[in-house]
């Protein structure tokens, strides 16, 4: 824990608003997969030959300043220009130009063949999921021919490493724009259109994505990971995925689902196998195999899921969750019962 | 012959006319004077009070949209900085990016041209000068609603933008975004008022013998701008109009559950959007043109060229929007034409960098601090238009689209495009207004400062946005590793704020104790300084008639002198579009408070329309009853012109 996360703990008595658990990759110059390998080689091409321009530009204008004759405003302007042709001047900047335009050339060029390598990502086998943005959360659906098989997840994607993936986009309330720079471009979720995003990691590992699009009050805290591991392990995941919650196995943990059912969490979350079937918020049947909460505000543990449970507000203030005083020993069973949703 | 001397200064010798009484300002301008005291000042149609009051006020915004700025890299100094929530800060960054776009930005280059631009066609006013004065007052009093609705917390908060459905109704509650969407109605009738009255002075009131040729770069830069306006604010004005109906009486434009879409607002938006950033920024390149060419002393190599590269940028201008809207599901194909276009722009742009480094390859340069900035615009804007090819790529630009890249990219091409140019033309003109210089020394601090305070803030932007830091974000957590680098550009931040201090105070000190200016301390070739500093009501006495593209430079720039016109009741040429030859006299209009009270009556119907559709109803009598106060002629003034009538 760093230092202004110990400082806010003191601060809200429980959990900080602070550093959440999973750091996860972001950096678009680090792709992990072909879609951002490809832009990643257009950044490589538009950087060396911007660099280039710059530096013979200005050079130009420096070495231009630096060599000029000293003038003073008391003397007599030149105006022999405006009576001849500067011939050398005008060839010098019409060749300035032409080497503009051509360099644009080639640039549009390697845009355009670019841009058909993006659209060219090969998906067959494809992992279909539909990805929806909310105020301020994400929720998954995994589809599956067979729909018994098509299960539901929130802020953490699992995607299996070498598998093309086509996310389709929606939004219910405004616009969000999904990105993971280690994976590819960013895609807008905008409400009454659907549009689609395909990508494929080629690396295991741990990526973040946020939203991009300001959506408002908390568009600083909507974060999604995406998993990426190998195919067998995916579907291990995407198997356990796909089971209801374990019936709670002791008196605490039964407590603790009593508790659920009976305040007002049932109304919003669902929790597959028992009564709860709300949609308003993230689904939490496998909520504590996730890395955080509150899309990326939190880690998950035990003391910040209670801190986050007594009161959201702290952490992420505008979340549409309200605050639940909840007695402590109700707060612990609940808090218990909800660890049990591995 | 000598810049101290130019062929012209004949009349009454240089000194500042506002000190003297307001009988003997009557006696020797006659109409064209004031009448005394505050109600004078409040009924002035002299387009360099307005202009003058315009660019103070500007000035004043850009000021107040810097301390949000700074505000907001106070917050973001550190990770999980809880110094400012997200309700605070959404709100600063919308009204800074508001204020900067709307009530600086835009406003003080026209502000620049309501003052500039009369004296150097040598007209003796603006166009429809009660215009000016309204479009100044309808300004002013809508950025004071704006502040004064974020002092009361209900400043905007959806973005500069104001997207839909984030400003609509069902998510955008409150009055905050009706405040933006009245902001927006405010400038889009001040901004096209003041266009067409640009367009007016420079096609209809030039002095005779400016034929097209003759035009100076700067009032070309000016006319482009215009037009763009005149046909980029409609975009705009169907938008913020529509989002108010949606908002205030239910229409669903913008609500895709009732048939409406919420991409149209973004089309609408960036259809006036882009062309906004070359409203701002082709008045940037006029002040480079002007001080480019004074302080190499010459004239600026490629005339044509760049007249030709600034009408071509006001059409490609209008051909870019959609690069803001890549991340959506707009078609590809129809992407990869913006992304032809943007690239295109920069062929106009970069032909007149050419022209520029050309002219400064074989000129004799002076070294003062105008053209320090000058140099400071290039260095900054190549760069901001280098990314700007970058992110006009569509694939590079969905990795740093709405990232700190775009913020970094945005700020090089705006306040190196145009704040670079806008200081530099603040120590140029600045004799003009108050006939003394800006001091030199506190110049180059305040140009050095702020040229590197301004990179130490912006340029690490670009790598956290390439670290996949997003825009719009109040906090950020500390193991995303941005940190470091936004500390570094908050304290960038914080030197630019203390270069614009030092600027404030070089004004405040050398508009008492300067030095004394004289007509034209520069030795410069264009109209404005061949009358005093600051110049007389009325501007030119006699007016002039110019023979040459550089009429102070060149041998018999000067043709000669306008007789025959009075000053009482006030008089000037009208000369034909091309060629600018006379065509006839026009008695002008006389100062008259009408147009202040014609905008408190506007602004009661703007503001009241925002809390009731019948504000708009009963707000339009008050309306109606000044604007016709306005044009009711006085039976004096009739008089006057009966007398001066010539029958043919």
């Amino acid at each position: 824990m760093n230092r202004a996360h110990r400082a806010a703990c003191c601060a809200v008595g429980a959990l900080a608003p602070a550093a959440a658990a999973a750091a996860g990759m972001h950096d678009a110059l680090q792709p992990a997969g072909p879609q951002a390998g490809h832009v990643h080689a257009l950044w490589l091409l538009l950087l060396g030959v911007c660099t280039l321009v710059y530096i013979l530009v200005v050079g130009a204008l420096l070495i231009g300043v630096a060599r000029a004759r000293r003038g003073d405003e008391r003397a007599p302007a030149d105006v022999a220009s405006l009576a001849q042709d500067e011939p050398r001047l005008r060839q010098s900047v019409g060749a300035a130009i032409g080497i503009s335009i051509a360099l644009l050339a080639v640039l549009f060029g390697a845009t355009v063949v670019t841009d058909r390598a993006l659209a060219r990502l090969p998906l067959d086998g494809a992992l279909h999921i539909k990805l929806t943005g909310h105020q301020w959360w994400w929720e998954a659906s995994y589809d599956d021919p067979m729909v018994s098989n098509i299960f539901s997840t929130a802020n953490e994607l699992h995607i299996p490493v070498g598998r093309p993936v086509l996310l389709t986009l929606e939004a219910s309330d405004v616009i969000h724009s999904v990105w993971f720079p280690d994976l590819a471009g960013k895609k807008d979720l905008i409400p009454g259109r659907t549009a689609t995003l395909a990508l494929r990691a080629d690396q295991p590992g741990l990526y973040r994505g946020q939203c991009a699009e300001f959506c408002g009050y908390q568009h600083a805290k909507m974060v999604l990971y995406v998993v990426a591991e190998p195919a067998a392990q995916y579907e291990q995941w995407a198997a356990h995925s796909r089971a209801s919650a374990p019936p709670p196995a002791n008196d605490e943990t039964r407590r603790g689902q009593q508790v659920f059912m009976q305040s007002t969490c049932a109304m919003c979350h669902a929790i597959s196998g028992t009564i709860a079937n709300g949609q308003q918020a993230p689904d939490l049947t496998h909520v504590a195999s996730r890395q955080t909460i509150g899309a990326g505000t939190l880690p998950n543990t035990p003391s910040a899921l209670a801190a986050w449970i007594i009161d959201p507000q702290l952490a992420k203030p505008g979340a549409n969750m309200p605050p639940n005083g909840l007695p402590p020993a109700d707060l612990q069973a609940l808090v218990a019962y909800l660890r049990t949703l591995q | 012959m000598t810049a101290a001397s130019p062929p012209a200064a004949a009349g009454p010798v240089s000194r500042p006319h506002r000190r003297e009484p307001a009988f003997e300002l009557r006696q020797r301008y006659g109409g064209w004077a004031d009448k005394p005291g505050f109600l004078g000042a409040l009924s002035t149609v002299d387009h360099k009070r307005i202009g003058r009051r315009f660019i103070v006020s500007a000035f004043a915004f850009f000021v107040l949209g810097g301390i949000l700025a700074a505000l907001m890299r106070l917050q973001l100094a550190r990770p999980d900085s809880a110094l400012i929530g997200p309700d605070l800060y959404n709100q600063l960054f919308t009204t800074h990016g508001t204020t900067m776009m709307f009530l600086f930005a835009v406003p003080i280059m026209q502000a620049m041209a309501v003052y500039i631009v009369p004296l150097m066609v040598g007209a003796r006013n603006i166009a429809f000068p009660r215009l000016a004065a309204y479009a100044y007052w309808i300004y002013l009093f809508g950025g004071v609603m704006l502040y004064a609705a974020l002092v009361l917390d209900v400043g905007p908060d959806a973005g500069w933008f104001s997207y839909t459905p984030l400003a609509g109704p069902e998510y955008g509650v409150g009055k905050r975004s009706d405040f933006w969407a009245q902001l927006i109605t405010f400038t889009e009738v001040s901004g096209l008022v003041v266009s067409v009255q640009l367009i007016v002075t420079i096609f209809k009131l030039r002095a005779p013998g400016m034929v097209l040729t003759r035009i100076p770069l700067l009032v070309w830069t000016m006319l482009v701008t215009s037009f763009m306006i005149i046909f980029a604010m409609p975009a705009v004005m169907v938008a913020s109009t529509s989002l108010i109906l949606d908002r205030l009486v239910g229409t669903h434009f913008f609500n895709p559950a009732e048939g409406g879409d919420a991409l149209l607002w973004q089309h609408l938006f960036w259809f006036f959007g882009h062309p906004e950033v070359y409203f701002i920024f082709l008045p940037g390149l006029g002040f480079v043109s002007t001080i480019v060419g004074t302080f190499a002393r010459r004239p600026v190599f490629g005339y044509v060229a760049i007249v030709l590269s600034l009408i071509a940028t006001g059409f490609f201008a209008f051909g870019l929007w959609v690069h803001h809207m890549f991340a959506t599901n707009v078609p590809e194909l129809g992407k990869s034409f913006f992304t032809a276009a943007s690239m295109v722009i920069a062929i106009p742009t970069a032909t007149q960098i050419f022209c520029w480094i050309a002219t400064l390859w074989t000129g004799r340069i002076v070294w003062r601090t105008p053209l320090l900035f000058i140099v400071g615009f290039f260095l900054i804007l190549v760069l901001g238009g280098l990314t700007g090819i970058m992110l006009a790529a569509v694939p590079l630009d969905l990795q740093i689209h709405d990232t700190f890249f775009v913020v970094a990219h945005l700020h090089y091409v705006l306040i190196g495009g145009a704040v670079f140019p806008l200081f530099g033309a603040f120590y140029y003109w600045f004799p003009k207004f108050t006939g003394r210089l800006l001091d030199e020394r506190l110049g180059r601090w305040n140009f050095w400062l702020f040229f590197i305070g301004f990179n130490v803030a912006f340029f690490p932007m670009h790598i956290l946005g390439l670290q996949g830091m997003p825009r719009r974000i109040y906090t950020y957590a500390a193991d995303t590793g941005w940190g470091p680098l936004n500390l570094i550009s908050s304290l960038g931040a914080f030197t630019i704020a203390l270069s614009v201090l030092l600027f404030i105070v070089n004004v405040a000190w050398s508009a008492k104790r300067g030095l004394q200016a004289g007509r034209d301390p520069w030795g410069a070739s264009t109209l404005e300084w061949a009358t005093d500093s600051p110049p007389p009501p009325g501007n030119f006495h006699p007016p002039l008639a110019v023979a040459g593209r550089e009429p102070l430079w060149e041998e018999g720039g000067i043709a000669g002198r306008v007789d025959g016109l009075h000053d009482d009741p006030p008089e000037l040429l009208v000369t034909s579009l091309l060629d600018a030859t006379p065509q006839h006299r026009i008695v002008f209009p006389t100062p008259t408070i009408w147009p202040l009270v014609a905008a408190i009556a506007t602004t009661v119907l703007f503001i009241g329309s925002i809390f009731t559709p019948w504000a708009i109803v009963w707000g339009s009598i008050p309306v109606a009853i000044t604007l016709i106060g306005w044009f009711w002629p006085s039976k004096d003034e009739t008089l006057k012109h009966r007398k001066v009538e010539v029958k043919p």
